[in-house]
């Protein structure tokens, strides 16, 4: 269908039955076609707390957007592959969600392993690939100029953020807990650098092996003299790495204690075990529990995406969301509505210049599109930038104590993708 | 003859399908003929010769390491992947000679030992290897004898004759002589030492032969779909290859093809039609194990087609 | 931290360690003794008990009664499913080693996916039955860590006890001995062979419903336990509790210590080749009669 006037009539006669037959109003449509979002989703593997929230997220997004009419006029649609939290099944799910659905790009991985192995295809295809990961491999000049991050800031800026409350409130020796592979080590190289620039000192690193399940016996290399312990982990043994730090510790005196959220995200915090985390503190992305001075907003995405005000599924109180990472999913969405419509997005030959949109952003308002909180976007390095959130944990439950400012955690520029050919 | 046949017209039915395919199971098809490479590698090891290895993730993780890391440090993609090839023999003969003076479930172990050792290492030294993260090979290094390897037809056609040479390779590997050794070790050790032959040193050779496929395969893994990484160092990576020679057919020079296209085609179908993929392909194993032990091709021998090479 | 505490804090996670590598490996080592197969699927039976242990104590409200509804009720379950699995399964296959490894992994999967659809992907705490903590004056330690050693040693002592004294024990140790013979002398080898299954994975379930409170339930958590019960069973010698014992208290204390005195990961390593090489030149294990 090129002849244009044709296709206006096509898409008035589409539209109008579109009127008629559901409640959504998909007007001033070019074309009656869904426009087709693939989603590479971790469904199953180790991924698959997290992929289960960002599958709700990603429909409770659709949901919003096609009752607002649709993308240019056009509904929406979101094909889900499960992508097992595995490099070689992520590139695969790229080609099949591309090349066996048509869909018109793709969204929604966390995994840094699943991004780095994918964007490669994703380049090779000529599709946006706009990621949810927090990694910082997009800014970082790894990746290619297909693959965007619109949605979540880097590790490196959220680290780099946290540095100047760190160590003015909580103390200046840091011993940093982490796992040895290159999550832990982002943290480690990233957070000593931002600390030390604080007039910090990390007094001791303790890197756990990534297959470990017990962790006591790393506790005595915390140096007495340690001020703040920073502990990161990630997978199911970080319950058992809390307890057991909390029965190294006791009652006896212990240092301040910062950890990432990403320990405990789908953990109930009243868990059997977990009592020792009062008086802690946290990062997170986006507040789980629901503070008092939460804006409009944040009501209306928690009932939207099904979440209560402690963080967890409105059906069931001890199925906790990932809170602080899953919003990424839904700002991601709101970019591609805006880059589609600033586009204006009619096929998959318009995919180059949806990348050319989403470039010239330069950021977004906090709001319903932008729950998580207003944000700058680079198009250089193809990456957001948000404020960060310390929450103390108090009477079992994250309240929040700090929020960073954007300008905390930005960094030179390491890569100019715009220069880079498509 | 009929097997020179059969050989033949299998690889002229793939450089059809390499015309014919629409792209996304062309890609998928190429895919498949790498991974059947490194499954051929461990048909020889475990279908001829009847070695179990649990850790066959090492020789192809390894092939794929040596090539990448050579690439991304500036050397071109024909030589880095003869490095791949030499890093999976290196690595095979280097475990071989230790774990092949045990047999059995012994032999499984320590393999899987080796294999999760390198893993570990692979994590440890982060920094020179990438880690659990892996990198991606830039595209413009990804060209082998003036061919653009990150287009369609070309990743298609290099996959397909290094299928094709390691095919015939195979073949003729298990009509020779040799070839016979490797089938006697697998059915009576002891005889074949009455014989004359020295069992170590021929299941060391079956072994190298066989890391030197598992390192092609996964050098030209990375340089095809360009991407590095340790996930393919983990233990699903040794699995994979046994599954697929076990569906297909264990001795057989073309069960492992078979399996390794029939399991992409029902993990890529299951997760279509299901949210259980695990269990659909945990249902087919078990299935296949009652009523086909011998894999697809190796029951068609036992019911008839004695002729199957 | 001094010398003395640090290695006493080494010693006590060493022995825990050592404790949880020989509840997980009692099962496997009965099964791999007995029945000479490899059974893959051990670290799912082992993350099942886990999981019912949550389900178990989601549905009792106090955590010791949750805690012994759980042991009365995950082992015999999980034990059912697997004598269910031996006849219906390995009998067909003749308990053919590589067939039997095949429909293990393939079991393993489902029983995994299982797992998934039930249970959730997320990691769930069991709470212990007693919230009872050791402080030190350098560190405070779990009691009911302690007690999962002491409950260990009640375990192996009961599977000794039945092994040596019960007559359903002096038939599995025949069969082990022979199987031929055992059935000459009018023993039903196929019950035999389905009560041990389903021993060994009860005895998987059973720890894991002690070892869970000190860890967590979750899908995936098979594989570790499945690795680890292989590595003490070999290096213990075939069929040899003593030496699965002893196995288990070398692997313990070792890594605890290794992983002290190097970077962890590197120690990790090490000990792993480690492993592979007493495997290599001493196939039979290091309490295991030289192979017949």
């Amino acid at each position: 269908m090129t002849h244009l006037p044709r296709r206006c009539v096509l898409a008035g006669l589409a539209a109008g039955s579109a009127l008629a037959l559901s409640p959504a109003r998909f007007a001033m449509a070019q074309s009656a076609a869904p426009i087709k979002l693939g989603f590479q989703l971790h469904r199953t593997g180790i991924g698959a707390s997290y992929g289960r929230w960002y599958e709700r997220t990603a429909q409770a997004a659709l949901t919003r957007v096609n009752a607002a009419g649709g993308i240019n006029g056009r509904p929406v649609e979101i094909v889900f592959e499960d992508d097992g939290t595995d490099p070689k099944r992520g590139a695969e799910v790229v080609d099949k969600l591309v090349s066996q659905h048509g869909c018109d790009l793709i969204f929604g991985p966390l995994f840094s392993h699943v991004v780095i192995g994918s964007a490669p295809r994703a380049g090779e295809l000529k599709v946006p690939y706009l990621v949810c990961s927090e990694g910082y491999h997009v800014a970082s000049g790894m990746l290619n100029r297909w693959t965007l991050q619109p949605g979540i800031t880097d590790v490196r800026a959220q680290v780099s953020s946290m540095a100047p409350w760190v160590t003015s409130t909580l103390g200046k020796k840091v011993t940093m807990v982490f796992p040895d592979y290159a999550f832990g080590h982002d943290h480690r190289d990233f957070f000593t650098a931002a600390v030390e620039a604080q007039g910090g000192q990390i007094v001791a690193k303790i890197a756990v092996p990534p297959t470990e399940t017990s962790f006591t016996r790393y506790f005595p290399q915390i140096p007495a003299d340690t001020d703040v312990l920073y502990h990161v982990m990630v997978g199911p043994a970080v319950l058992t790495f809390v307890k057991e730090l909390g029965e190294f510790y006791g009652s006896g005196a212990r240092p301040q204690i910062f950890g990432f959220i990403d320990s405990l995200e789908a953990v109930d915090l009243a868990g059997p075990g977990l009592e020792f985390l009062e008086g802690t503190h946290f990062w997170e992305g986006h507040c789980r529990v629901k503070q008092a001075d939460a804006p409009a907003w944040e009501g209306e995405y928690r009932a939207a995406v099904g979440v209560d005000d402690n963080g967890a599924s409105v059906s069931d109180a001890k199925d906790v969301a990932t809170y602080a990472h899953m919003f990424s999913v839904w700002e991601t969405l709101s970019v591609i509505k805006q880059g589609m419509e600033a586009a204006g997005y009619q096929s998959t030959a318009d995919r180059q210049k949806f990348v050319e949109a989403v470039e010239a952003m330069t950021g977004f308002d906090a709001g319903l599109d932008h729950v998580q909180g207003t944000k700058t976007f680079n198009g250089k390095t193809h990456q957001v930038f948000g404020q960060q959130f310390i929450s103390k944990v108090e009477g079992g439950k994250l309240i929040r104590v700090h929020a960073t400012a954007i300008e905390d955690g930005l960094y030179p520029d390491a890569v100019d993708y715009t220069t880079q050919s498509f | 003859m009929k097997a020179l046949v059969l050989h033949l017209a299998v690889l002229a039915a793939l450089a059809a399908m390499g015309f014919l395919l629409p792209p996304y199971h062309h890609g998928m098809m190429a895919r498949v003929l790498v991974m059947a490479v490194f499954a051929i590698g461990y048909n020889i090891a475990f279908g001829y010769t009847g070695l179990l290895s649990l850790g066959h993730a090492l020789h192809f993780c390894a092939g794929m390491m040596a090539c990448g890391i050579a690439m991304r440090e500036g050397v071109a993609a024909g030589p880095a992947l003869l490095l791949g090839l030499a890093a999976g023999g290196v690595t095979a003969l280097a475990t071989g000679l230790l774990a092949l003076r045990t047999a059995g479930v012994s032999f499984m172990i320590v393999t899987l030992m080796f294999a999760q050792a390198f893993h570990l290492a692979l994590l440890y030294y982060g920094g020179f290897t990438g880690g659990d993260e892996g990198f991606p090979l830039p595209g413009a290094a990804r060209r082998l004898f003036g061919l653009d390897l990150t287009q369609a037809g070309p990743r298609y056609a290099v996959a397909l004759v290094l299928f094709g040479l390691v095919l015939l390779a195979q073949w003729g590997l298990v009509s020779s002589r040799f070839g016979r050794s490797l089938i006697a070790m697998r059915e009576n050790e002891e005889r074949s030492r009455m014989l004359g032959y020295n069992p170590f040193t021929t299941k060391l050779a079956a072994l190298v032969i066989s890391g030197l496929c598992a390192g092609i395969a996964g050098a030209a893994y990375g340089v095809l779909f360009g991407y590095v990484g340790a996930s393919f160092g983990t233990t699903q990576y040794s699995i994979l290859p046994m599954l697929y020679v076990l569906l297909g057919g264990a001795g057989t020079t073309l069960g492992p093809l078979l399996g390794a296209g029939l399991m992409a085609w029902l993990i890529d179908a299951a997760s279509g039609l299901t949210d259980s993929p695990l269990a659909v392909i945990g249902v087919t194993l078990i299935g296949l194990v009652v009523f086909a032990p011998r894999g697809i091709l190796g029951t068609l021998r036992q019911r008839g087609l004695k002729w199957l090479p | 931290m001094g010398t003395g505490p640090l290695l006493l804090l080494a010693t006590l996670e060493g022995t825990v360690m050592a404790a949880v590598l020989a509840l997980a490996a009692v099962g496997l080592s009965l099964t791999f003794g007995v029945m000479r197969v490899v059974n893959v699927a051990h670290g799912e039976f082992y993350m099942l008990g886990a999981v019912l242990a949550w389900a178990v104590a989601q549905a009792v409200p106090s955590a010791p009664l949750g805690f012994v509804a759980a042991l009365l009720i995950a082992p015999p379950l999980v034990a059912a499913l697997a004598w269910v699995t031996d006849t219906t399964l390995l009998k067909r296959l003749n308990y053919d080693p590589e067939s039997t490894i095949v429909a293990t992994i393939g079991l393993s999967y489902l029983l995994q996916q299982g797992a998934l659809s039930f249970f959730g992907p997320d990691a769930r705490p069991v709470a212990a039955p007693f919230s009872l903590r050791l402080q030190f004056p350098w560190f405070g330690y779990s009691g009911y860590k302690l007690f999962v050693v002491l409950a260990a040693l009640l375990v192996l002592g009961a599977v000794w006890l039945f092994l040596r004294r019960s007559k359903a024990g002096l038939v599995m140790r025949a069969t082990q001995v022979d199987r031929n013979t055992a059935r000459a002398f009018g023993i039903n080898v196929d019950r035999v062979y389905a009560g041990t299954f389903a021993l060994g994975a009860g005895l998987a379930a059973l720890a894991a419903v002690l070892v869970v409170p000190i860890s967590q339930a979750h899908y995936l958590m098979g594989h570790d336990p499945l690795l680890l019960s292989f590595i003490v069973v070999i290096i213990g010698g075939l069929g040899s509790l003593r030496g699965t014992l002893i196995a288990a208290l070398i692997i313990g204390l070792a890594d605890g210590i290794l992983s002290m005195l190097y970077p962890p990961t590197l120690a990790k390593i090490v000990a792993t080749l480690a492993v592979a090489l007493v495997l290599v030149f001493r196939p039979q294990g290091l309490f295991g009669a030289p192979a017949r």
